[in-house]
């Protein structure tokens, strides 16, 4: 009972700085999403509409429109970064010289701020400025990516491919590397080529590793907002708006307070649904991998 | 035999010619906004040199010290080392109590941790804005644009974050250790104090130094809850390039001193950067 007592209260800061910066804002944003609360409305304050602003959201183009642009960048930005991830992570189990200080350098775009990510490629892909555009069209290429939206879609998972498939890498490495030598000798006593090793013994075994890089891109890539931001402004139009983007610079500055936490609660409760959807597959491709 | 030596060598060949192709992708973005910085408004537009011609410092001093950005980079160190200080002391006793103690529900901390870490950073920002700004107000003072606010404010990430990170290390920390000095009379403070820290120095070190990159990083948060007195550098770099006629070599040195700690802390953080990024489900 009294040692009960010390526990609580260790936890207890923590769990009040939790509470005030995690819980509080969670059930607040809940509350207001049931009120029509707009600064600019004829009504002050907040009137109680029930479901209304949920009922706004199922319909509102703009709002679904951007969570499919998400979806899309997602796809891309993350099949890319998982199969680049899984070459580069191969290659690297092959010891040759200077591997520890092409890892480091590799890595360097982990560390660094999303905000500074998207300055770079801001600087290197602006027409007249970056040089991007500028040799692209020395092979006759018109790059524009304040002109034409495919551009500026591409540019932005290329982007993202280059920050993040440096993790995707890593973390492969790391589970390639705790991966049991004995299957692999077996397999190349039997006469089994890469391809089969690969597709029946390396990507079965690594399952649990791959589901959580996953997990984890597909987390931070519906969610990006400072590197595109920064990179094009969400433009050219709407076209690179994604959904957190699209609640950031469009609802935020309506100051439609109310349909915005509608839009938050939303949001978090896909993110809840994914979170659980993806762990219960990380836990049970664990438990059949045995570890 | 020949043939496999051949192929062999024709596979090492590949290998460099792809990671030699790989750094210069991953250092030319960054190389360039360096050069970028170094260059005066008038040597900017169509001068596409790969090589810097001069040192244009103005880019530099101008910002930093006859701008706000100075006040920026200040703002951004306090508050990231507050945040790391706080969210350091705050972990170390909770996981210590997790660690421990049995308490019940502490199966679902990892999950709670995790949709803490990626909420979508859209979905807190409003309610976190109007509780700033609008409802948790004592008179004049309020909680919008200081740096406590921040630094409370970056808990909701880094504290989950630093808790699941440490409790794998003092789980490791034989539990014989502090009841030896529980039966010499040590409180729990000082067991924490003068058993586990030391002991988990290291790890906790590594946790502190990932918690600080994470604050100096972060933008929405910082955008949002603050306007004037407590602005973060992450934050003084978007305002360039949503004014008119931004000055681009100025933009690339402040975005250059931005990602200088990320640069200078790489090589302490790197062995451990995996760990850290997947919450210690995955392990070097």
């Amino acid at each position: 009972m009294k040692s009960n007592r010390i526990a609580w209260g260790l936890l207890a800061p923590t769990l009040l700085v939790l509470g005030f910066a995690g819980l509080l804002p969670f059930f607040y944003v809940v509350y207001v999403g049931f009120f029509n609360w707009n600064v600019f409305s004829r009504v002050a304050g907040l009137v109680y509409t029930g479901a209304d602003n949920y009922r706004r959201l199922v319909f509102d183009a703009d709002f679904l429109a951007s969570i499919g642009r998400s979806v899309r960048f997602t796809f891309w930005a993350v099949s890319i970064e998982m199969i680049l991830g899984m070459g580069l992570a191969q290659s690297l189990m092959r010891d040759f010289k200077g591997k520890g200080f092409f890892r480091a350098v590799y890595a360097l775009p982990l560390t660094v701020a999303p905000i500074a990510v998207g300055a770079t490629w801001r600087l290197l892909t602006m027409p007249g400025m970056g040089p991007l555009p500028y040799y692209l069209k020395q092979i006759g290429f018109d790059y524009n990516l304040g002109r034409y939206p495919a551009h500026a879609f591409a540019t932005t998972v290329l982007m993202d491919v280059w920050h993040w498939t440096p993790f995707v890498t890593l973390t492969f490495l790391a589970g390639l590397t705790a991966l049991p030598k004995e299957p692999f000798e077996q397999a190349m006593v039997d006469g089994a080529n890469r391809w089969q090793i690969l597709r029946h013994l390396t990507l079965p075994m690594l399952r649990p590793v791959i589901l959580t890089a996953l997990f984890l891109r597909i987390m931070d890539a519906l969610r990006i907002v400072d590197e595109v931001f920064m990179l094009t402004g969400g433009g050219p139009g709407m076209h690179t708006h994604y959904v957190g983007i699209f609640v950031w610079r469009v609802v935020f500055p309506k100051t439609d307070y109310g349909y915005g936490s509608a839009m938050s609660v939303l949001l978090l409760y896909f993110t809840i649904v994914l979170c659980w959807l993806l762990l219960t597959s990380i836990t049970q491709a664990r438990r059949e991998a045995g570890t | 035999m020949r043939w496999s030596t051949a192929r062999k060598r024709l596979g090492l060949a590949l290998t460099y010619v792809v990671w030699i192709a790989l750094t210069l992708a991953t250092l030319f973005p960054i190389y360039w906004m360096f050069l970028v910085s170094t260059r005066s408004r008038v040597e900017l537009f169509g001068n596409f040199q790969l090589y810097p011609s001069g040192f244009f410092v103005e880019n530099f001093i101008r910002p930093l010290f006859r701008d706000v950005y100075g006040r920026y980079l200040l703002n951004s160190l306090i508050i990231s080392t507050g945040n790391t200080l706080l969210v350091a002391i705050l972990a170390i006793l909770a996981t210590y109590a997790l660690s421990r103690y049995r308490i019940p529900g502490d199966q679902n901390i990892f999950f709670w941790t995790i949709t803490n870490r990626m909420a979508p950073p859209a979905a807190f920002m409003l309610p976190m804005f109007l509780l700033y700004s609008r409802i948790l107000r004592l008179g004049n003072w309020q909680l919008f644009d200081t740096h406590i606010g921040l630094i409370l404010a970056y808990c909701v990430f880094n504290l989950p974050f630093a808790i699941w990170l440490l409790k794998g290390i003092v789980d490791g920390i034989p539990v014989d250790l502090d009841e030896a000095a529980m039966v010499d009379g040590a409180s729990v403070i000082q067991v924490i104090w003068q058993v586990i820290v030391p002991l988990a120095a290291p790890g906790i070190a590594i946790t502190a130094l990932l918690s600080w990159i994470f604050a100096w990083n972060e933008y929405l948060f910082a955008a949002t809850l603050t306007s004037v007195n407590a602005r973060t550098i992450t934050t003084g770099l978007a305002e360039f390039v949503t004014v008119v006629g931004t000055n681009w070599g100025e933009m690339a040195a402040m975005a250059t001193v931005c990602l200088a700690p990320a640069l200078l802390f790489l090589s302490l953080v790197q062995r451990y950067i995996v760990v850290g990024l997947t919450f210690g489900a995955v392990r070097e």
